[in-house]
């Protein structure tokens, strides 16, 4: 086995920004908003560093899909511990119509040219909240999945997965190659130090476009209007039960 | 809906992150109002800042979310924070020995870092940790890394930079502060030993320190050629701690006063040249200077923003506050000056990296920092009415915090007179 792993990491509004729809309802505003990795990449990541620090795999490798700007977050996963980075080159217009499924054969072709033994991403991005990338990046590369990971175990040529699933825990064990997606539980991101983010100045991003995959960016899917949910309206107190049934029956709701 | 969704997700990282941004807690906030993160610098075109300079800062606020900034009510009522504990968490991350040599921990990067590290640090929601911090990196152990012997620097610089040691800083004195020359400490040479008496006030981080660096006359003669700088453990026998001030603002950093009873430390404790302590602490008070006006700003900012987000929410006279010309205007003014010293600050700093000698521009920095954040906390607390008076808003902490600039590192008549020296206006 390589022991190469590749890690999907997502540049993305942060966490803490305060989404604003754009007038023309065409997307949200990402002009001069701050950015960062997807919080669950981050756990990707993590988790892939510390599977190498366990001397459990050999090479850590950061892919990220877009135009310039993602080179940023390949740097920060670059600064947590991977070795090098693929800057998957896509242009800005292309960019905004790039979905989980051209994702997924990007990867999938890059998991091929690059042996990988594991492909770790995290479950979703909290923008587009899709859910979709590394299921069907195994999908297409018929490799088993094992998704919404809590924890995981590499033990010779299986991986042992505990998924946080609606009932509770669940515990596979699939063999690898595999893709993984990271849950929020699965480990705790570590800080990007000083010396390390020096030392990832020196380390490699290499420029591919997906042409150079065989990759098709065009999508079937069109979004046709975004809007912002409704404004939270004021709620009203009631004195008891009683009063809570009633109510609810009157809105309807039970 | 993927806009709402983005929110929940968000939610929950919140919970997960323990973020305190925002910080309001007594507010309920408009999910849908606009609102532009303070300082909304890029990576393009910046004066000083490289994508690196940018990483750090990502990473010291990640640190100050997660393990600073939930805990500071708490250590503001206590009257301390665990400075061990926060600073191994610091050093590990690098951050304590950004422009130090790195054959003691260090970064050895230029003093831009260490302006990137003191802004970002401002996001702390409190003046005193940022100082403690700033204590340790840039007043303490400047003189040490440049002049101390390998041994000193083994034994007091590098555990500081790794976070293992509390240093702390003993110049001013009770009956000396803005005249640093007038100090009274004596530390009498007998054999290979220094013996100190008197003592030493406003010391940050005293009664955690594991080590001061201590100025005190080594010999009569002129009082500016007669000090020496002193590595001293806290722990040796007659170093008393008196007591821990009671101070109107930096609740949450420890003050003392120190007392020296017949202390004996080893002559080889002298940093660099006996007699040149005086200059080698004047030599630093350039980086002191900026240190404390990088700082500063990005409070500022926050101060600003949170003053726009209650007045945009609270109502006088069927409208929102902030909707009074005179509340919205006198915000402009405030941030108008808040960007004219940011710009001073970065100007001084990319001077100074090039190796110019940039002691007016600091000193004009170190002034108005101190005046501006006065002002701005008087008028912003002005607009929170009744909330702003109680101890539960940032804007009543930073009121009482900020006063202490215009007074420590330099009192603004200092800052004066050094201006006038350089516009040579001074009677001669």
């Amino acid at each position: 086995m390589s022991g190469r792993v590749l890690v999907g990491v997502k540049r993305v509004i942060d966490y803490a920004v305060k989404i604003r729809v754009k007038p023309d309802h065409s997307g949200v505003v990402t002009e001069g908003v701050k950015h960062s990795m997807n919080p669950f990449c981050e756990i990707a990541v993590e988790e892939a560093v510390k599977m190498k620090e366990k001397k459990l795999i050999k090479e850590v490798v950061a892919v990220s899909c877009g135009p310039q700007q993602v080179q940023e977050t390949i740097r920060t996963a670059l600064a947590m511990g991977a070795d090098r980075g693929i800057h998957v080159e896509v242009s800005a217009k292309e960019y905004e119509s790039l979905g989980p499924l051209q994702v997924s054969k990007i990867l999938a072709a890059l998991a091929k040219k690059e042996e990988a033994q594991l492909i770790i991403l995290g479950k979703q991005a909290i923008d587009g909240d899709c859910n979709q990338t590394g299921q069907m990046t195994a999908a297409l590369l018929d490799w088993p999945q094992g998704t919404f990971a809590s924890e995981v175990t590499l033990e010779g040529g299986h991986v042992k997965v505990v998924r946080e699933i609606d009932g509770g825990l669940e515990t596979i064990k699939i063999n690898t190659p595999a893709v993984l997606t990271a849950d929020l539980r699965l480990n705790t991101p570590r800080y990007a130090t000083l010396p390390n983010i020096m030392k990832a100045k020196k380390k490699k991003i290499a420029n591919v476009k997906p042409a150079d995959l065989g990759v098709e960016l065009a999508s079937k899917l069109q979004v046709l209007r975004v809007d912002a949910p409704p404004q939270r309206e004021a709620g009203v107190k009631v004195e008891s039960v009683a009063d809570l049934v009633a109510k609810l029956k009157e809105a309807g709701t039970i | 809906m993927a806009v709402r969704a983005a929110g929940q997700i968000a939610g929950i990282c919140h919970l997960y992150r323990s973020s305190s941004l925002g910080g309001f807690r007594t507010l309920s906030q408009n999910v849908s109002s606009s609102k532009h993160t303070p300082s909304n610098e890029t990576t393009v075109d910046h004066l000083i800042y490289t994508p690196e300079h940018f990483a750090l800062k990502e990473s010291i606020k990640k640190i100050i979310d997660q393990e600073i900034n939930p805990h500071v009510d708490q250590w503001e009522a206590e009257g301390k924070f665990p400075a061990h504990r926060i600073f191994k968490i610091l050093g590990n991350a690098g951050i304590l020995g950004v422009n130090k040599p790195v054959e003691y921990g260090g970064l050895g990067l230029d003093f831009s870092y260490s302006v990137a590290v003191s802004e970002e640090l401002g996001n702390i929601r409190c003046g005193g940790i940022p100082m403690a911090i700033g204590v340790q990196t840039d007043m303490a152990t400047p003189a040490l890394a440049r002049f101390g012997s390998h041994e000193l620097k083994t034994e007091f610089l590098l555990p500081s930079i790794l976070g293992d040691k509390v240093a702390c800083l003993g110049v001013s004195e009770v009956g000396a502060g803005s005249d640093v020359s007038s100090i009274m400490t004596k530390a009498v040479r007998e054999g290979d030993e220094y013996v100190i008496n008197g003592g030493k006030m406003w010391t940050t981080n005293g009664t955690q320190a594991d080590w001061m660096c201590l100025l005190a006359n080594t010999s009569d003669g002129p009082p500016h050629r007669n000090k020496s700088l002193i590595c001293l453990p806290m722990d040796l026998p007659g170093v008393h701690i008196a007591r821990q001030i009671d101070k109107m603002g930096m609740r949450s950093s420890d003050t003392a006063e120190v007392f020296f009873d017949d202390v004996r430390v080893p002559s080889k404790n002298v940093i660099g040249q006996e007699g040149m302590g005086f200059t080698y602490q004047m030599l630093q008070f350039q980086e002191e200077r900026l240190w404390a006006v990088a700082n500063t700003l990005t409070t500022m900012d926050i101060v600003i923003q949170e003053t726009i987000d209650y007045t945009r929410q609270r109502k006088i006279f069927k409208m929102p506050v902030l909707h009074h010309q005179t509340v919205h205007f006198r915000l402009a003014e405030l941030q108008t000056e808040v960007e004219l010293l940011r710009s001073l600050l970065h100007r001084a700093t990319a001077l100074f990296i090039k190796g110019n000698d940039v002691t007016k521009l600091a000193s004009m920095a170190k002034l108005k920092a101190g005046r501006l954040a006065r002002e701005l906390g008087d008028s912003c607390l002005q607009y929170w009415g009744g909330m702003g008076f109680t101890n539960d808003v940032l804007v009543s902490r930073f009121y009482r915090d900020s006063r202490l600039i215009s007074i420590g590192g330099g009192a603004d008549e200092v800052m004066l007179g050094i201006i006038c020296k350089y516009m040579d206006t001074l009677p001669k």
